[in-house]
């Protein structure tokens, strides 16, 4: 057994410091389950426990406060042979407690030992998540307002299979290390000790009121055994290998001649559920199957179902810089949600521009050429309004076709869907829009 | 010519794959979540991995890890993300562990509006680490750019060991528009380079450069040997140092290893123009409004160039000073209240800039450039 520990750097704490009889034994854990120094990667966080990785010849990432479990996960997924184990202080523990909880819920299999010494020693003796109420320390009163953290239970609730409390002065504390390193998964390892530069020189603490305090804490045998489950890095891996990796986007080859040259906008105006931003894609796509370039720009708020849905598509036989529209060639008014954001426009518009609307919606005044469709009289519901309406465009060639359209629909659609998007583009071509 | 229909988001994550990306971590964050849900589709069955952090700080966290593991790393995410990911961005300029991070810019400041688009991170993404050290950031125009300038972020990266910046906007990431797939430039795959001299007689030195170079070169934790790597300030072997003379001597070379190579890197296009009297200096979405304005402008027979920048960082000195030569005021527009036209202000103090900005969560238009190239 070759020690991990590196000679050129022995451990430099202050005298009586609980982490050096853990150094002394984390090396002799490491050695008896003969791994080697490329084997280990010790990732350690901020403060004194931060200061392991030195004192080992192992790999090592020393990263930031709190998250040195995010670096050994990556790690881990990357090189899951490694034996990732992580040392953390009780300040790490709350700093960065989401990733303490989290790395509980992914069971991936890391060690985490806590150097648990219920205060920041490094920065003077101040309060962290497990200082007890009672405890003098360096942020006044603070501490008395707040309850300690048992992390064995939290880690316990968070799904965590294995944690254990041991005492830094315990001959078992080398194999419980072992335990929790052989574990198939998340294992923490609580470990308290004395910080004797801080802590233990205004509170009474030894070895032995650190094992009665233990004592008093629920045994947590049955919670850690329910959690048992399988190694996240394997698991994800056997749903990784049943994926199948998607074919890069469909090329579309331009078949048909356009209806109209130079850049054309349209203004697609709606509400959520309308499928106005499908509507757009389709005359993107129809677009390509001209050989024109297009662009979508869509707005619509954070909330999906409720509000209004904008989509803005310029269609071009040169690419296209700005994806703005200025001045549109056609505004397709389908719900007042959409007429309402975009009411400013309206005013600007000549004769020149078509602006099909439905029946049920008032539009601001405007010099632009009305067309209007009673969906409610033909039937079609809300959620077609959109596709019904690109039919009308193509039927009376404004910026696409027929054929421009079928090819685009067959683009974006597939097995029933296409059936019926094909089948309501037939029932919608019976009733063209009347000048409104 | 085939077409395909694609928005920036699907295109950054096809450049990503395309460049040999195999780890991506995210936190979904309108508008960045569809690069995390394209990479999902992308990597799982490629044998790479795709995970979603608990929060920002993590996602970020497991992309350092996995990148000191020795793949290539992306995360994405927008400005509120991007201030999370501000510590371990630090550590990612100081350990110099590279990453490609896409930052989808949305109207600010703090949670702002998430589906509106701006370009108001470009001074946070250079200055948001402590230490102040430089970093690359990249800034696509259009769908083309946001795969090809991924392709170059992953390749940077890797060659100068560096965290490197896609600068995007709701405005290219959620924007879907046609693009030549089969004309995009695919650039020869770099990967982050080995030591030249190997052996067990000799330790590797992580922050040791070889050579001329200023970069050091890379072992994965896993090799071989044992490798090291620490946030904390640290000498060639990756152990703390306090000699003041290491201390500064590594500072200058993280400085220099990037300023001094940006013409290596000084992506740009331009619209340029016989005896230009105007320069219009533009980047990121804002670029194509300023392309339609200079190329009205220029057909209306006025002597007017545009440089768009796609190099935002560190500033392609050379370049500005260059396209400016001759001119006698520039127009910077960019969709801020004036950031980027500081650093034009700084290369070009003798002539008369303007700044054409807004934040609204509107685009610029092209009528508000002219307007500005008119006023003069």
């Amino acid at each position: 057994m070759t020690s991990l520990l590196n000679p050129n750097r022995p451990p430099a704490f202050c005298p009586g410091c609980a982490h050096e009889r853990v150094v002394a034994t984390l090396d002799r854990a490491l050695t008896e389950l003969g791994l080697t120094a490329t084997e280990v990667v010790l990732v350690s966080d901020i403060g004194c426990s931060g200061l392991f990785d030195t004192f080992f010849q192992t790999h090592a990432l020393h990263g930031l406060h709190g998250r040195a479990l995010t670096y050994a996960t990556g790690l881990k997924l990357a090189r899951p042979e490694l034996t990732v184990i992580v040392t953390m202080g009780d300040g790490g523990l709350g700093i960065g407690g989401a990733h303490v909880l989290s790395t509980c819920r992914r069971n991936i299999d890391l060690t985490l030992l806590v150097l648990n010494n219920f205060n920041y020693g490094m920065t003077g003796g101040q309060c962290s998540a497990t200082t007890p109420r009672e405890a003098q320390v360096e942020s006044g009163f603070l501490n008395r307002l707040e309850a300690p953290l048992d992390i064995c239970r939290v880690a316990a609730a968070a799904g965590a299979g294995f944690a254990a409390r041991v005492s830094g002065y315990d001959p078992l504390l080398s194999e419980r290390m072992q335990q929790a390193i052989r574990h198939d998964g998340f294992a923490l390892v609580d470990i308290w000790g004395i910080c004797p530069g801080r802590y233990g020189k205004r509170n009474p603490i030894s070895p032995g009121s650190i094992n009665a305090a233990m004592d008093r804490l629920p045994d947590l045998t049955d919670t850690l055994a329910a959690n048992a489950r399988d190694e996240y890095g394997r698991a994800y891996r056997e749903e990784a290998a049943k994926l199948v990796a998607p074919a890069p986007p469909a090329l579309i080859e331009a078949r048909f001649p356009p209806p109209q040259g130079g850049r054309r906008e349209i203004l697609l105006l709606g509400s959520a559920g309308q499928r106005i931003i499908t509507a757009g894609e389709i005359l993107c796509l129809a677009a390509a199957t001209a050989g024109l370039h297009a662009t979508q720009k869509n707005d619509y708020p954070i909330t999906v179902m409720r509000g209004h849905s904008v989509s803005e598509v310029v269609c071009s036989d040169r690419p296209i810089d700005y994806t703005g529209i200025e001045r549109p060639n056609l505004v397709v008014a389908l719900a007042q949600e959409g007429v309402a954001r975009k009411a400013g426009i309206f005013r600007e518009l000549g004769p020149d521009t078509v602006i099909l609307k439905a029946r049920d919606v008032s539009l601001p005044d405007t010099s632009g050429t009305i067309l209007e469709l009673d969906f409610k009289a033909l039937g079609i519901r809300s959620q077609d309004r959109a596709l019904a309406a690109l039919g009308e465009l193509a039927d009376r060639r404004l910026v696409l076709t027929r054929d421009m359209l079928g090819a685009a629909l067959q683009l974006r659609f597939s097995g029933r869907l296409l059936d019926a998007a094909l089948k309501q583009l037939e029932a919608g071509g019976n009733s063209p829009a009347v000048v409104g | 010519m085939a077409l395909t229909l694609i928005d920036g988001n699907e295109a950054i994550a096809w450049g990503a794959l395309a460049a040999g990306c195999r780890f991506f971590a995210g936190y979904p964050i309108t508008p960045a979540t569809t690069i995390y849900n394209a990479m999902l589709r992308l990597l799982p069955p490629s044998g790479g991995v795709c995970l979603q952090g608990e929060d920002e700080i993590a996602s970020i966290g497991f992309c350092l890890g996995a990148s000191m593991a020795g793949f290539k790393v992306m995360t994405a995410t927008s400005g509120p993300g991007i201030s999370l990911y501000s510590e371990q961005i630090s550590f990612a300029i100081g350990s110099e562990i590279p990453i490609v991070i896409v930052d989808v810019q949305r109207l600010g400041p703090s949670t702002g509006s998430a589906t509106k688009g701006a370009d108001g991170d470009i001074q946070f993404l250079r200055w948001g680490n402590s230490g102040g050290l430089p970093v690359i950031v990249l800034a696509p125009v259009d769908a083309r750019d946001c795969f090809e300038l991924t392709m170059a972020a992953f390749n940077l990266a890797e060659a100068y060991r560096c965290p490197v910046f896609l600068a995007s906007n709701k405005e290219l990431s959620m924007t879907r528009e046609t693009l030549d797939w089969a004309a995009l430039v695919r650039p020869r795959v770099l990967d982050r380079r080995p030591p030249a001299t190997t052996g067990p007689d000799r330790p590797y030195l992580p922050f040791e450069p070889e050579g001329d170079s200023l970069v050091p070169p890379f072992l994965p934790i896993g090799a071989g040997r044992p490798v090291r790597q620490t946030s904390s300030t640290h000498g060639a072997d990756g152990f703390i140092t306090t000699d003041p003379k290491r201390i500064a001597a590594n500072q200058e070379r993280l400085r220099r290893k990037l300023e001094s190579a940006v013409a290596e890197f000084s992506y740009y296009s331009e619209l340029p123009a016989v005896a230009a009297d105007t320069l219009v200096i533009s980047y990121g979405v804002s670029a194509r409004a300023a392309r339609a304005a200079v190329l009205q402008e220029q057909r209306a027979g006025r002597a007017v160039a545009l440089l768009v920048l796609k190099t935002l960082w560190p500033v392609p000195e050379q370049l500005i000073r260059e396209r400016a030569r001759g001119c006698r005021r520039v127009l910077v527009v960019e969709m801020n209240l004036g950031q980027y036209v500081r650093e034009i202000q700084r290369l070009l103090p003798d002539r008369e800039i303007t700044l054409i900005g807004r934040m609204d969560g509107e685009l610029i238009r092209p009528a508000q450039i002219r307007e500005g190239i008119a006023h003069d």
